[in-house]
């Protein structure tokens, strides 16, 4: 490595005219002229050493010892210029604008012939047709059986959107409730957000969320959704109740491509707040996690049953509350679920 | 049930035969409605030529669904014309929604270019559109849809321009459309792109396949890109074509041994790169995108989506087998060339999937066989806190007419030229594979220099579905073209930021690749693929005024953005031109 690095330097440094480039086909240019920016090089085949794009201007030469360099024991013989492109040479092909004259004629040169009114509506189409595309989709990401010791329990977590590539109106809810009792729902709240891209990965989100059960709540929210490094997808967002309580989630799961169709799926979710609110239940700091593993068949990519398990575990206040009210703070549930998507 | 497979060109074809043994098992003949369209094309020729558009049904193998057929074929007919004539093209639409027609390949007058929004208005329900222009050139070439998605259903055909000069290089003169069918709508598919992640990939890399080390799958994750990141669309829902014949059609080619046979090779599809090859007969490349080429030999090479290929093969007697591999080895479009009727030979099993490497990410640079890469210190790549994933998506790399934003989601730190690659999951296959340095204009261009250079970046993001030049969708850019002079010899080097090969099509222009042969046979081509993290550079004599569409031709990549208008100004006075 380090040889490869000082012979490219090397090559850089020497003179170009000293070699001899006359007898190339396509060499539009004096030998002479050629200068020594490195970018020239770009189409060169150096043969074995194809050093063309390597962008040597982060490379820090004041640390290196040039006296240290023997160039009488380079052999050069090894280096094969016979594949050097030279007319692929863009160093006298000024880039610029294009000449004033590009400019003259009609805006639109189809209007010579035809109705500018029909282009008009044509060109109005062609714009939704080539990138203006808008669409959406619901998903139901875990639709599920709880099962777990004493109380076994369902809960849902859809989401919808439609829109662009950059905008989209997002319309998420989730919920749960013990599967005995008659099923009543015990949790639900739904998100109205409205989602703009704000990195090639990551939508910011930010809208209205209303808590149906167990007490009519509303808050404002604004998060973030998107995939991180490592292939993670996470959904964190914050929110301010209309009672003046901050509250924040996070999740964040990562699909495990097992077979082409059988995926594991490690998820975790945490709860946090920054105050009591104790006709929540929920206490300030961390208040609740999650952390658990779905494993999918995708019979088709649309529709998949999973099988899975779950830690959950309320923490610190509000486990007390949970104590209180003589409910169990932790568990680890049994699940039996769908996700699918249309 | 005229289906003249073979050009009769030469005239003593049995074209019944091969009517008979490439209908083998017809789909309309199985009791369907008579909007069935038939699988395959017949041939129209002539100084006026009649089209007429309209919805219909189509089958192959265990697939069915609807198409668009063009004279009631899928693909549509073959328009057959000679150098120097005059045609006359009335193109009906039948459909109820626009459609238009693009002669692919051919120097004509803007007006008659096709392209809805660009060149014209396009063509309403019911109407007739008259394209008339004289024929300027030889070759082979094709026609297409250019409204909205209708490629993908059907709405195409080739296109061959004979010679005055008769060609004693060859005794049997077939054209091979390659092509895919889907029963999905294409609208579908554009959806499922948009919001299912990789849904048509089947070939993902899992947990267990053993080919990656973990540091790379690391590197890969951190990038939040998929390795098997191939073909958008996939054998999963797509059937390969031979000229409208699935493998289950059994497609023949007849030969009698001894003869040398031009295969007219046009990838006529939507979405996919081929990998053709007839395994034990060589080929002989005489042409691409219909301009002819000093002859190279080859075991293979791999045809971009819109690109044409004229080989010569001379095949032993017996049957052959014609294939068409998808690039990403998802299936194959296959056809036997037998000189005994009813023979079918057995078609190689497909080879293993293709995974992207290094190169591909746009480290060309860094990708030399003999560099250590753990002697490498990342930390000193100016590349800040994060290593390698910054370093892939370094904005300040690209030039400042490249609009940063979330449409780009990578960004190429050292392209390399790729003139010389063979193609993605051919660089190490054990026989001859074309590459674009191998292509040398058989009759010389005028020498000139080019008085300007511009550099256009190809840019996405796969998570999104966005694809665009320079950052920006067409949808953004529809009234700021990329110009040129007229007669300005411009070298236009693309920059693709992206990890997809694109077949990038200029409308109206021949352009000369810089491929290393030396400025006077610079081979011409209307489409070239750019492969991925790389350059290509070709040069451009903008000799032909008006407006013309410049995009790339994977179809859900040009609706997705990946389009621009080419304006050509001004128009020559009369007699200048």
């Amino acid at each position: 490595m380090r040889y490869v690095l000082l012979a490219g330097a090397a090559l850089i440094a020497a003179p170009a005219a000293a070699q001899d480039h006359s007898g190339h086909a396509g060499h539009q240019m004096p030998a002479q002229e050629e200068p020594e920016d490195h970018s020239a090089h770009e189409q060169m085949d150096h043969g074995a050493m194809d050093h063309s794009q390597m962008d040597h201007s982060e490379m820090d030469h004041s640390q290196m010892d040039h006296g240290e360099i023997d160039h009488s024991s380079m052999d050069h013989s090894q280096m094969d210029h016979s594949g050097m492109d030279h007319s692929a040479h863009q160093m006298d092909i000024p880039e610029g604008p294009p000449p004033p004259r590009a400019f003259e004629g009609p805006r639109h040169a189809a209007e010579m012939y035809f109705d500018p009114q029909r282009l008009a509506e044509a060109r109005a189409y062609s714009r939704i047709a080539h990138g203006g595309l808008t669409t959406g989709m619901v998903f139901v990401e875990r639709l599920e059986a709880r099962l777990a010791e004493g109380h076994d329990a369902y809960l849902w977590d859809a989401s919808a959107w439609y829109g662009t590539s950059l905008d989209k109106i997002v319309f998420k809810t989730e919920g749960e409730g013990e599967l005995a009792d008659g099923g009543e729902v015990e949790d639900a709240e739904m998100q109205l957000l409205w989602g703009h891209a704000i990195g090639p990965f990551i939508d910011l989100q930010a809208g209205m969320r209303v808590d149906v059960e167990p007490d009519t709540t509303a808050h404002f929210a604004v998060g973030a959704a998107g995939l991180a490094p490592y292939m993670i997808h996470f959904d964190a967002a914050a929110f301010l109740s209309d009672e003046g309580d901050l509250t924040a989630r996070i999740e964040a799961e990562h699909d495990m491509r097992l077979t082409q169709r059988l995926i594991l799926q490690p998820r975790v979710e945490a709860e946090l707040s920054a105050q009591d609110i104790p006709e929540r239940g929920i206490g300030s700091g961390l208040s609740k996690i999650e952390a658990g593993a779905r494993l999918r068949y995708e019979i088709v990519p649309e529709f998949a049953p999973y099988i899975g398990v779950e830690y959950e575990a309320a923490t610190g206040q509000t486990a007390d509350y949970m104590r209180a009210e003589g409910s169990d703070p932790d568990g680890v549930s049994l699940l039996l679920g769908l996700r699918f998507w249309f | 049930m005229t289906q003249p497979l073979s050009l009769s060109r030469r005239g003593f074809l049995g074209t019944g035969a091969l009517a008979a043994a490439g209908l083998a098992v017809p789909a309309w003949a199985r009791g369907q409605s008579l909007t069935h369209a038939r699988n395959g094309f017949g041939e129209v020729s002539g100084n006026t030529i009649d089209l007429s558009i309209g919805n219909h049904h189509f089958t192959t193998g265990g697939r069915s669904g609807h198409a668009i057929a063009v004279n009631g074929t899928v693909p549509g007919p073959l328009i057959r014309l000679r150098e120097g004539q005059d045609v006359t093209l009335n193109v009906t639409n039948n459909l109820e929604e626009d459609s238009s027609i693009h002669w692919h390949g051919l120097l004509l007058p803007f007006q008659f270019d096709g392209v809805p929004g660009v060149s014209f208005p396009g063509i309403r329900p019911g109407e007739t559109f008259q394209y008339r222009f004289p024929i300027r050139q030889t070759g082979t070439y094709w026609w297409h849809s250019h409204s909205g998605l209708q490629e993908q259903a059907g709405h195409y055909g080739p296109i061959v321009i004979e010679s005055a000069e008769p060609d004693p290089r060859y005794d049997r003169d077939y054209v091979v459309l390659l092509s895919e069918f889907t029963p999905r709508h294409p609208h579908e598919i554009a959806r499922m792109l948009a919001v299912g992640e990789h849904y048509f990939n089947r070939q993902m890399m899992t947990v267990g396949s053993g080919e990656m080390s973990l540091e790379d799958r690391l590197m890969w994750g951190a990038m939040r890109m998929n390795p098997r990141d191939i073909s958008d669309v996939t054998g999963a829902t797509y059937t390969f074509l031979v000229n409208g014949h699935g493998p289950a059609d059994d497609l023949e080619f007849l030969f009698n041994p001894g003869e040398r046979v031009r295969l007219r090779v046009i990838n006529g599809s939507a979405m996919t790169f081929f990998n053709v090859r007839i395994p034990g007969v060589p080929m002989q490349v005489i042409a691409a995108d219909g301009q002819e080429v000093d002859p190279v030999e080859v075991d293979e090479f791999q045809i971009g989506v819109a690109e044409t290929y004229d080989v010569i093969v001379q095949p032993g007697a017996g049957s052959h087998a014609f294939v068409a591999e998808a690039m990403d080895r998802s299936g194959m479009a296959v056809a036997s060339l037998t000189s005994q009727a009813g023979q079918r030979a057995a078609p190689p099993p497909l080879r293993e999937p293709v995974t992207l490497d290094m190169v591909d990410m746009g480290m060309g640079g860094m990708a030399h066989g003999s560099m250590d890469h753990g002697g490498m210190d990342h930390g000193s790549m100016g590349t800040g806190e994060g290593g390698m994933d910054h370093s892939m998506r370094d904005t300040s790399l690209l030039p400042p007419d490249v609009k940063v934003g979330p449409g780009i989601d990578m960004v190429a730190s050292m392209p390399m030229d790729r003139m010389d690659f063979p193609g993605l999951g051919l660089d190490k296959v054990p026989h001859r594979v074309l590459r674009y340095t191998d292509l040398k204009a058989r009759n010389a261009n005028p020498h000139r220099m080019p008085t300007r250079s511009m550099e256009i970046h190809l840019t996405g993001n796969m998570e999104r579905y966005m694809w665009s030049f320079d950052g920006k969708q067409f949808s953004a850019v529809t009234d700021d073209p990329i110009r040129f002079a007229y007669d300005e010899r411009v070298r236009v080097k693309l920059v693709n930021d992206t990890m997809m090969a694109h077949p990038i099509h200029l409308h109206g222009h021949f352009f000369e690749l810089v491929n290393g042969t030396g400025m006077m046979n610079q081979p011409l081509k209307h489409t070239l693929v750019v492969q991925p993290g790389s350059t290509a550079t070709f040069d451009l004599t903008a000799n032909e005024p008006g407006d013309w569409a410049f995009h790339c031709h994977l179809l859900y990549h040009m609706h997705a953005g990946m389009m621009q208008t080419v304006t050509v100004r001004p128009f020559p006075e009369e007699g200048e031109a």
